[in-house]
C-alpha cells in the first residue's frame, strides 16, 4: 500500500505538470484568438482544429496510414543499417578509421535535397520515401551504438579474462548489455527524425500521405485543416517515441530502476529540509 | 610458513613498458620477489605508482613480465589467465545483472548450469551478508555490500589464490573496519590464499601473516615483515605495543618512498579498523 501510494504519487508528479501546462497553453491560445479576433486563416483556435480533425477523420486516417508505413519501414531499415554499420566499425580499428569520418560527412549532405534524386532513381512509389526516412534516422542509431559498444569498462573486460571468458563471451556478457542503453538513446532520437524525414519525402513526390496533404491544404490556404494534419503527425512521432521508451523499459529494467536509486536521494532532499 | 606448501612464487620479476612514440622506456617493476604459502594472507603496501597494479596484472595473467618467473604451486604455467582469482579495485558488478547473477559469473563461465550455480551461490549469501538482496540490482546496495558481492563472485570462481586490489579503499572508515573483521572471519573459515593490496599500513598488519612494502619507481620490494600477532585478531589489537612497533617499522620505508619521489600525488594513509 505504502509502495503503491508512493509509486502513484511519483507517476502523478511526472504526468500532471506537463498535462496542466498543455491545458494552460491551449486555453491561453483559444482566449488570444477569440479576444483579439484573429483571422482563422492566420491562427485557428484549438477548438476549431479539433473540430477539423473530427470532420476529416476518414481522410486523415487514410493518409496517416500511408505515412505510418513509410515511417515504420524507414525506421526499421535505419535500425538495421545503423546497428550494422556500428558493428562493422567496432569490429576493426582499420575500418573505423576509414569509415567513421565519412559517416559524419554523410550528415553534412542535406537529405531533403537528395530526395528529388531518389525520386528520379526509384520513382513515385514507397521506396524513395522509405530511403529518405532511413537516411535521416540511421545516423543517431549508428553513432550511439558505436559509443555504446565502447562503453564496457576495460577493468570489467579484464575481470572476465581472468574468469576465462573468451572474446565472444566478453561481448555477450559485457559489451552488448553495456551498449543497449546507448542504442535506445539513438532509437529515441531516430524516432523523432523519422517523422521529419517522411514529411520531406512526401513533399518531393507523393500522391497520398500526411506530408502530401499539407502541400494540398497549403495551396488552398486551409490553415485549420493544416493544423489538424500537424497534430496527427506529432501524435505519430510521440507514439513512436513512447513505444521505443516502453520497449526500453521492458528490456532494460535495471537501467531505469538503477537510475531511480540515484535520483531518489535528490528528490527526497527538499522534504528533509522541511 | 615453512610447514605449508608454497602457493605462489614471484621470482625476479621486472616489467618495462616501451615508451610511446619513441619516448623513454618506463620500468614499472624491477626484480620483485614475493612468496606466499598455501592458506596465507599476505599484503603488499605501497604508495600509488609503486607498480602494485602491474604486479597484480602479471600474477593474474593479464600482463606478461619482461623478465622473471611466476610460479603457481611450484610450476610455471604457460598462461596464468583463469588460474588466479582477481578482484579489481572497483567492484565491477554488472548493473544489468541481479546481485545473485553477478555472484555466479565465475561459476557460469566454468560451465555450470544456471540453476545449480544459483544454488551454490545462495548457500553463501548469509555468510557474505547479502541475504535478502538476491534479486536486487547492484545499484541498490551500499558500498560495503557491493564489495562483499564482488568478493563472493571472486570466492565462487573457485581459485585457490585470490588477488584483492584495495577492496576497502573507497569505503568509509567505520564500514572498512567492519569489513576487515568480516574478511578475517571468512578467511579463517576457508583458508584460501589471499594476496591483498592496500595503501593502509594498519589494515595490512591487522589482516596479514606477512607484509611486503613496495616503493617506486621503478617498483621494488623494499621491506618484508612477518606479522606474528596471534589469531583470531580483533580490532583492539591495533592498540597493542607489538602492533604499533610493526606499524612504525613499516611506515619508515614508505615515508622515504614518498619523500624520495615528489611525483607521487597520493600518500599512504594511516587509517585502520576502528572500534
Amino acid at each position: 500500500m505504502n509502495l503503491d501510494g508512493s509509486r502513484m504519487r511519483r507517476i502523478s508528479e511526472r504526468v500532471l505538470p506537463p498535462v496542466v501546462f498543455a491545458i494552460f497553453v491551449l486555453v491561453a491560445w483559444e482566449l488570444y484568438v477569440v479576444l483579439w479576433d484573429v483571422k482563422e486563416s492566420t491562427l485557428p483556435p484549438p477548438t476549431a482544429v479539433a473540430e477539423s480533425i473530427w470532420t476529416n477523420r476518414v481522410m486523415l486516417a487514410e493518409n496517416a496510414w500511408v505515412t505510418i508505413k513509410v515511417i515504420l519501414l524507414g525506421f526499421a531499415l535505419a535500425v538495421f543499417v545503423g546497428v550494422g554499420i556500428a558493428s562493422i566499425i567496432r569490429a576493426s580499428r582499420r575500418i573505423e578509421r576509414a569509415v567513421y569520418p565519412w559517416l559524419v560527412v554523410s550528415q553534412m549532405v542535406p537529405i531533403p535535397a537528395i530526395a528529388p534524386i531518389l525520386v528520379i532513381w526509384f520513382g513515385f512509389d514507397m521506396r524513395p520515401k522509405v530511403l529518405v526516412v532511413a537516411l535521416v534516422s540511421f545516423f543517431p542509431i549508428a553513432v550511439n551504438t558505436i559509443d555504446g559498444l565502447r562503453a564496457a569498462e576495460p577493468e570489467l573486460l579484464n575481470l572476465l579474462k581472468t574468469l576465462k571468458a573468451n572474446s565472444w563471451q566478453r561481448f555477450r556478457k559485457a559489451q552488448l548489455p553495456a551498449a543497449l542503453p546507448f542504442l535506445f538513446s539513438g532509437l529515441k532520437v531516430a524516432a523523432a527524425f523519422s517523422v521529419i524525414g517522411a514529411v520531406f519525402a512526401e513533399w518531393v513526390g507523393a500522391s497520398a500521405g500526411l506530408g502530401y496533404l499539407i502541400l494540398v491544404l497549403n495551396n488552398q490556404t486551409a490553415t485549420t485543416d493544416m493544423f489538424g494534419v500537424i497534430v496527427v503527425l506529432a501524435s505519430i512521432g510521440i507514439t513512436l517515441f513512447l513505444i521505443v521508451s516502453l520497449v526500453e523499459r521492458l528490456l532494460l529494467p535495471w537501467y531505469y530502476e538503477s537510475r531511480e536509486v540515484e535520483t531518489e536521494g535528490l528528490e527526497l532532499e527538499p522534504e528533509e529540509i522541511k | 610458513m615453512s610447514a605449508t606448501a608454497t602457493k605462489l612464487t614471484v621470482e625476479n620479476v621486472s616489467k618495462t613498458y616501451r615508451g610511446a612514440g619513441g619516448g623513454e622506456n618506463v620500468t614499472a617493476l624491477r626484480d620483485v620477489g614475493i612468496e606466499i604459502g598455501d592458506g596465507e594472507f599476505v599484503s603488499i603496501v605501497g604508495p600509488s605508482g609503486c607498480g602494485k597494479s602491474t604486479l597484480f596484472n602479471i600474477i593474474a595473467g593479464l600482463v606478461r613480465p619482461s623478465s622473471g618467473k611466476v610460479l603457481l604451486d611450484g610450476d610455471q604455467p604457460d598462461d596464468l589467465l583463469g588460474k588466479v582469482g582477481y578482484m579489481p579495485q572497483r567492484d565491477m558488478l554488472m548493473p544489468w545483472r541481479t546481485v545473485l547473477d553477478n555472484t555466479t559469473l565465475g561459476l557460469e563461465l566454468n560451465g555450470m548450469k544456471k540453476k545449480e550455480a544459483h544454488k551454490v551461490a545462495l548457500g553463501e549469501f548469509g555468510r557474505f551478508g547479502l541475504a535478502g538482496f538476491e534479486k536486487q540490482w547492484p545499484a541498490k546496495l551500499s558500498g560495503g555490500m557491493k564489495q562483499r558481492a564482488a568478493l563472493l563472485r571472486t570466492f565462487l570462481a573457485g581459485r585457490d589464490l585470490m588477488l584483492l586490489d584495495e577492496p576497502f579503499g573507497a569505503l568509509d572508515a567505520l564500514t572498512r573496519g567492519q569489513m576487515q573483521e568480516w574478511l578475517l572471519d571468512v578467511w579463517q573459515e576457508d583458508r584460501k590464499t589471499i594476496l591483498f593490496v592496500t595503501h593502509d599500513v594498519e589494515e595490512a598488519i591487522y589482516l596479514s601473516d606477512r607484509v611486503y612494502v613496495m616503493s617506486g619507481r621503478p617498483g621494488k620490494v623494499s621491506l618484508c615483515v612477518d606479522v606474528k600477532l596471534p589469531r583470531p585478531r580483533r580490532s583492539e589489537i591495533t592498540m597493542a605495543p607489538d602492533f604499533l612497533a610493526l606499524k612504525q617499522k613499516l611506515l619508515k620505508p614508505l615515508e622515504e618512498a614518498v619523500h624520495g619521489n615528489a611525483m607521487i600525488d597520493d600518500h599512504p594513509t594511516v587509517e585502520g579498523p576502528r572500534r
